[in-house]
């Protein structure tokens, strides 16, 4: 039986019909185009008129396939996929062609546009006979939240869930949850200070009888899809038993052996080989470095098991595997510091008063190695004078290009603290003061009242080379101060260096693990970058905070809110709906050579040993169809992106094609597929 | 159309989620390129078959442009890399053909890259428009024995051959 197939091509006001001849395209296709019952051209075919002139005509005509000639399948697939299914034809019996976005928008003569109108028309009439009805499948959400990352993003998203009822596990891959806004002293534009505004919300994780917090611990592997996926996670030993442990930290005090702490004081202060990474860490137990403890060196000490009141320390403790079955996967994992020793000019690792942000936050903080004393490498001099360059690995082509977001408003922070906190003169390296967020531009301007003193341009050097009487002992910041257009040498006792913020070392690992990719910068790719900036290509894993793109605290908090209440629709609504665009295999006829295998990223095609064949898991298929093209049996079919529909399809678009570069006549020719 | 001026037909694959936004992008923003392209939507590069390649062809394309997202950047993580290597042994095989490397083209093209992709359309179909015609669907009907001949070897080696004809 042949099917019946209804042509519908839109005006869209003169949106294309200005550019396309629409009448002409519709009386071809009812003319020219085999089995082709119905044609017509409306104004707006996506009004609700529209939609029901679609579904009468299904009715009355007795239609079996539909095709729609309008703009773009991103914008109103759906809306037609509704309006057949409203007049009971199944919604994948539809195929859109795009004559707005890819002919009358960018092209300039009717005749032409109309030709390629046509063309694309009878493309998808003659895929759209061969589509095949599917139905989308519905799972369970199960109603367990992953959190990866406890950083304020994820602290913010685990809470939401949390507190609305829901069962969260929250990963933290350090000892203590906190992320990098536990490291800082004052967040910027209104000077909280961050661990009051934090600690409450860390403590709350650690008390919340829906979290289960897994500090110390890392996401291993993630298999499964949306609404049930399996992670197994690895809990690092810590030597010390989590339930016996009060975290009186005696042993920390006890410890013999003082290490450079390169993670939580970002080398700039010291810690215990067994350590918390800060007094108020949640959880508030220690974990033993094994790099560092004399006992895992030379097999001497244990002091902190003998001093331990509570007998909590335990060396043969071992790495836990920890299975957990979870609905959606929030990634909260933040971000890296540019390594400022890339770029040597800047002197970071060889002029001792060359300080990273990190450091210099450090420096700041109350609870930091200095306690909070703006001092210079020596520990105890005050500086005189105090150089922040800005846009250090960002906005510079020969490293990142993106800008960071954060520095400006961070390094106006620093001019405060310093003008606060010294007598010291404070000059400011920038490119451009990107102050764009609420009481953002004020604070740049309370700067200026404050005396802080902003160079126009990028710094060329950071040298201790005196040239000039002055510059003895001083390290000499050079730059092009492009509202005076000259150089400029300043000499100063110390230079903070903004480190470019920095996609995690190992995302795009932790992108594999979860089926989903990353920017060209490195950081997670969003599902829309305007309108879905919270999900991602896989249903089911969600981004929030800076593992997305810089951002300050405000928007890391705003997007970690987001996405719980993404997950959370997810839990309420209960189950899920995946699209049945995914790939089969004939096992019939595969011949089991496994070429199709490796090809999967989802790991979604296993071999089944005893019937010797390759076997699609569908709820693991995405439907890329690369599986398809690879087969050399062809006995893998790609749902609504079949071998037959896209040769249907070729043929289509090429019906006035003999390859002598010549139309063929378009008056007695019928195109049959 | 002209008719001094040869007008190449050329078949685009381009995938769902860079590629054939791009070309969304450059219509919004009334980027003018030549029409010469007419465009079949993938889910992803590493879908297109090379005998999709083969079959516009054989079918009178005179070229075939794959587009994809970039390397790295793929919305199913890898898979543009696939086609990236079919597009390197589609090129080989179509040499031993006879057939010129520009009547196949790879363009990379994000979501944000609409006049990059215009641009791309345009350089490919003046490209080909240098080439002239390809003729293939011609020469199949001037030399039927070529065709009965391929038919035959097939028949031969059917036996060797594990995946049943």
């Amino acid at each position: 039986m042949s099917e019946r197939v209804g042509v519908y091509v839109c005006h869209c006001g003169s949106n294309i019909a200005g550019t396309v001849d629409v009448e002409e395209v519709a009386q071809w296709a009812g003319n020219t185009l085999s089995d082709v019952v119905v044609a017509r051209d409306y104004k707006f075919m996506c009004s609700s008129l529209g939609q029901a002139l679609i579904e009468e005509d299904i009715k009355k005509h007795e239609l079996t396939r539909v095709v729609v000639a309008a703009c773009s399948p991103h914008l109103h697939e759906r809306t037609f996929r509704r309006a057949c299914a409203n007049a009971g034809l199944n919604p994948y019996l539809l195929q859109m062609v795009n004559i707005r976005e890819h002919v009358s928008w960018v092209t300039k003569d009717k005749k032409i546009g109309t030709d390629k109108a046509k063309a694309l028309v009878s493309g998808a009439v003659g895929r759209v006979k061969l589509q095949e009805p599917l139905q989308a499948s519905s799972v369970p959400v199960n109603p367990n939240t992953l959190v990866v990352g406890g950083g304020i993003a994820g602290i913010q998203a685990t809470l939401e869930l949390a507190d609305a009822g829901y069962h969260v596990y929250l990963v933290e891959r350090e000892p203590s949850i906190g992320g990098h806004m536990a490291q800082f002293d004052k967040t910027f534009p209104t000077l909280d200070c961050s661990a009051c505004i934090l600690t409450p919300k860390m403590s709350e994780v650690g008390q919340h009888e829906n979290i289960t917090l897994l500090s110390y611990a890392e996401l291993e592997e993630v298999t499964g899809s949306v609404g049930n996926f399996k992670t197994r996670i690895r809990k690092k030993a810590r030597y010390v038993n989590d339930v016996a442990c009060t975290g009186c930290g005696d042993c920390v005090e006890k410890c013999p052996r003082k290490v450079l702490d390169a993670d939580f004081e970002a080398g700039f202060g010291y810690r215990k080989a067994i350590y918390m990474p800060f007094p108020q860490a949640v959880p508030k137990i220690p974990v033993i470095d094994v790099n560092s403890c004399i006992w895992f060196e030379r097999g001497k000490c244990r002091a902190c098991e003998k001093l331990c009141p509570t007998e909590a320390v335990d060396f043969d403790q071992k790495d836990e595997i920890i299975e957990i079955e979870v609905g959606n996967i929030i990634l909260a994992t933040g971000w890296d510091l540019f390594d400022c020793k890339k770029i040597p000019q800047y002197g970071y690792d060889d002029l001792a008063n060359v300080f990273t942000s990190l450091e210099f936050e450090r420096m700041c903080n109350a609870a930091g190695p200095t306690n909070g004393k703006i001092v210079m490498r020596d520990g105890q001099t005050e500086p005189e004078s105090i150089a922040i360059v800005h846009c250090v690995g960002s906005r510079d082509a020969n490293y990142n290009k993106y800008c960071s977001a954060i520095c400006c408003m961070a390094s106006l922070k620093f001019g405060h603290l310093v003008l606060e906190k010294t007598s010291a003169k404070i000059y400011s390296f920038y490119i451009d003061i990107r102050s764009n967020q609420k009481e953002y531009e004020e604070f740049y301007q309370r700067l200026l009242e404050e005396g802080m003193i902003f160079v126009r341009g990028k710094v060329a050097e950071v040298t201790d080379a005196a040239r000039l009487p002055g510059e003895e002992g001083k390290l000499i910041v050079q730059a092009e101060d492009t509202l005076l257009g000259k150089q400029r040498r300043i000499p100063v006792d110390m230079v903070v260096l903004m480190g470019a913020l920095e996609p995690r070392h190992d995302a795009k690992e932790m992108g594999l693990k979860c089926g989903i990719s990353c920017s060209m910068a490195g950081w997670f790719t969003e599902r829309h970058p305007k309108l879905d900036p919270v999900a991602t290509m896989t249903d089911g894993i969600f981004v929030a905070g800076t593992c997305q793109g810089p951002k300050d605290i405000p928007a890391t908090v705003a997007q970690g809110a987001a996405a719980a209440a993404r997950v959370g629709g997810m839990i309420t609504k209960g189950t899920v709906q995946i699209e049945p665009i995914v790939a089969t295999i004939d096992e019939e006829n595969c011949s089991g050579c496994r070429i199709c295998n490796n090809l999967c990223p989802y790991n979604a095609i296993e071999y089944l040993e005893d019937k010797k064949v390759s076997h699609i898991i569908e709820s693991l298929c995405k439907g890329c169809g690369t599986c398809v093209a690879a087969c050399p049996a062809q006995v893998i079919t790609g749902a609504h992106f079949s071998n037959n529909q896209i040769f249907a399809e070729i043929e289509g678009l090429l019906w006035d094609a003999d390859g002598n570069g010549q139309a063929v006549s378009t008056d007695t020719k019928t195109i049959s597929t | 159309m002209s008719d001094d001026v040869f007008e190449p037909k050329i078949v685009g694959f381009l995938c769902n989620w860079c590629s054939y936004r791009a070309a969304d992008l450059a219509g919004s923003a009334r980027a003018k390129y030549p029409a010469n392209v007419r465009i079949i939507r993938v889910m992803c590069s590493g879908r297109v078959d090379p005998t999709f390649v083969l079959k516009a062809y054989s079918l009178g394309a005179d070229a075939v442009l794959i587009a994809g997202c970039h390397p790295g950047e793929c919305h199913y993580i890898e898979q543009n890399y696939k086609a990236m290597r079919r597009y390197a042994m589609l090129q080989y095989t179509l040499q031993q053909l006879g057939i010129e490397e520009h009547r196949l083209r790879l363009v990379w093209a994000s979501a944000a890259e609409g006049q990059q992709l215009a641009e791309a359309i345009e350089q490919l179909v003046e490209d080909v428009r240098k080439l002239g015609p390809l003729h293939w669907p011609g020469n199949w009907d001037e030399c039927p024995d070529a065709l009965a001949a391929v038919d035959r070897l097939a028949e031969e080696h059917a036996e060797a051959m594990e995946v049943p004809l």
